[in-house]
């Protein structure tokens, strides 16, 4: 539940934030197929927007980031660019295989090593090449449950496990 | 009135894929156009040489997430021809149906996108809508809604069973009677008339000149298609016709791709009715004997190449693909000129751009007269020096 101390502007936002949440979806070399499939997570048959989920073109109004594909070396620095301009609270979903590790890009010359997890912090992982429908529904909602239990526990920090660094973006080495 | 540069991208609300534009105006008229199409580069021609052919038609897939039954098919067709591979028909039917039932998924992604570009939000959620039928057609075929996995190296890897033909036949005049509508919508809907005549018009002499492949040429009366001029698997036994126009702009390019939509629902509809009986593979050899040879597709965006050159061994020697997109981008460039920025995103969706496909690579030296070769440890360091150079000014 949320917090009855804040102030009812506060309550009123953080209502607002989990029933309708805006996602912003960014390329960072995938294949399509990842943006095909949240596009048609948008479309009649299965239809996100009875959840109150609206896809934004700017990450400035979006809390969701949808990130698909390997970081390619170019996009690295715009993938980082763009979530520093999400609001807080935000949230990052790592679309597929590649999204998770670089899939069948691992390793690649132009490709960064580790997926998305190694740019910006990571908030759910989504498993498939590329993932149905249905499980990127489900990781928006489980998407959802975290930021219900961050509100709830009055941050992201209780996530953080034992001997592991605070979640900051990864500095880019001169 | 001074030229002003307009950038657009690489995110940005317009466009679906990472690509950078940096549009020059005078006033609300285009004058020129830059593009930056290497965002989405992973160096996947690179990594192909590295992996045996099993294990390289799955990364060939995912060159564009669209068009991957493409690529797979494309690149398994050259190398059965290096190994002299009589494929059985029934398999060759069966990578038809996929690839008529991409070409169908892909057209109506496209009129729904283009669609929307416009404004026009109904279309597109209904075209969006009468896509999944083609969607749970693939899937019930291959196993995947994307990147099928049907193809290997001497056939294909899934039998159809009478229960999925049957089935896969039942569903298709809903989608007959959908398409329809669609024609009578583009044909006579205010909004789209309004939006598509007359707009980003390709002369056939300029398509020619610029090397104008698949739908974008077929709409400015160029009479090409490599399933009719150069048949692969089975569309020299299949009754069908190319569809072409010869307005030249938007319009006939939407027209196109309808009229592609009737046909290759007809072709699906005759390999479903006519499937022959038999294997659908053969076992094919581990190794592939020293050859070069090129293998046309033509994919739902245009004449795809798959450039091969093999050495003896499990793994291609070199491999360079050709991708439709890359051969129309300098068509936009062209068409472009003179247009209002209004029209940017009709005219760049009119070409269907992929942009996953599209970005390659060469090295020249300082005169740009020739080419040179690097090897991984040096493509490794290049990319990351050059991206983090770039970002610094």
């Amino acid at each position: 539940m949320l917090k009855v101390t804040d102030s009812l502007s506060r309550r009123l936002a953080n209502w607002a934030r989990v029933r309708s949440p805006w996602i912003s979806v960014f390329n960072t070399g995938s294949c399509n197929a990842c943006d095909i499939e949240v596009i048609a997570c948008l479309m009649p048959r299965f239809d996100v927007e009875r959840f109150g989920i609206l896809a934004k073109g700017s990450p400035r109004h979006a809390d969701i980031l949808i990130v698909t594909g390997p970081v390619t070396r170019k996009q690295e620095s715009r993938l980082r660019r763009i979530w520093e301009q999400m609001p807080e609270p935000k949230y990052v979903i790592a679309m597929g295989a590649c999204g998770a590790s670089g899939g069948v890009f691992q390793g690649l010359y132009h490709v960064v090593d580790g997926g998305v997890e190694s740019v910006i912090p990571v908030d759910v992982f989504v498993a498939g090449c590329p993932p149905r429908p249905d499980e990127i529904i489900n990781a928006v909602v489980a998407c959802l449950g975290l930021m219900k239990e961050d509100l709830a526990r009055g941050g992201k920090e209780w996530r953080r496990k034992p001997g592991e660094a605070p979640r900051e973006p990864a500095e880019v080495p001169a | 009135m001074p030229q002003v540069i307009l950038p657009i991208g690489p995110q940005h609300p317009a466009l679906k894929e990472p690509v950078n534009f940096k549009v020059i105006v005078d006033g609300e008229t285009i004058v020129g156009l830059e593009l930056d199409v290497s965002y989405t580069h992973r160096g996947i021609e690179k990594a192909a040489e590295q992996r045996d052919f099993i294990r390289v038609v799955p990364l060939l897939e995912r060159v564009c997430g669209i068009c991957s039954h493409a690529h797979g098919t494309a690149f398994v067709m050259g190398i059965e021809e290096v190994m002299q591979l009589e494929i059985p028909p029934r398999a060759q039917y069966i990578r038809t149906i996929v690839a008529e039932l991409e070409r169908m998924h892909s057209h109506i992604l496209w009129l729904g996108v283009a669609a929307h570009v416009v404004g026009f939000n109904t279309l597109f959620m209904w075209t969006w809508r009468d896509r999944e039928t083609t969607q749970d057609l693939l899937e019930e075929m291959t196993g995947n809604r994307m990147n099928y996995g049907i193809n290997e190296v001497g056939g294909v890897r899934r039998d159809l069973t009478p229960g999925q033909i049957t089935s896969a036949l039942s569903r298709l005049p809903k989608l007959e009677e959908q398409i329809a509508k669609y024609v009578d919508m583009v044909m006579n809907q205010e909004t789209m008339l309004l939006r598509f005549r007359g707009i980003g018009k390709l002369s056939k002499a300029e398509a020619l000149k610029y090397g104008t492949v698949g739908p974008t040429a077929r709409a400015s009366g160029v009479d090409y298609d490599i399933r009719r001029d150069d048949p692969y698997i089975a569309y020299s036994e299949i009754p069908w016709k190319v569809v072409t126009d010869t307005s030249g702009d938007v319009f006939g390019r939407t027209l196109v791709r309808i009229g592609e939509l009737q046909e290759s629902l007809g072709i699906i509809r005759y390999c479903l009715e006519h499937l022959p009986e038999g294997q659908i593979g053969v076992p094919a050899p581990k190794v592939a004997p020293v050859a070069e040879i090129l293998s046309r597709y033509e994919a739902p965006r245009g004449e795809l190449v798959h450039f091969i050159r093999t050495n003896n061994t499990d793994r291609v020697e070199r491999i360079d693909i050709r991708t439709p997109t890359l051969a129309n981008w300098t068509s936009v460039t062209v068409s472009l000129v003179n247009q209002n920025i209004a029209d940017i995103p009709v005219i760049v969706a009119a070409i269907d751009p992929c942009l996953s496909c599209t970005s390659r690579i060469t090295i020249l030296s300082e005169r740009g007269r020739k080419t040179a070769e690097m090897t991984w440890d040096q493509l490794s360091e290049y990319g990351r020096k050059s991206s983090r150079e770039r970002d610094r000014c």
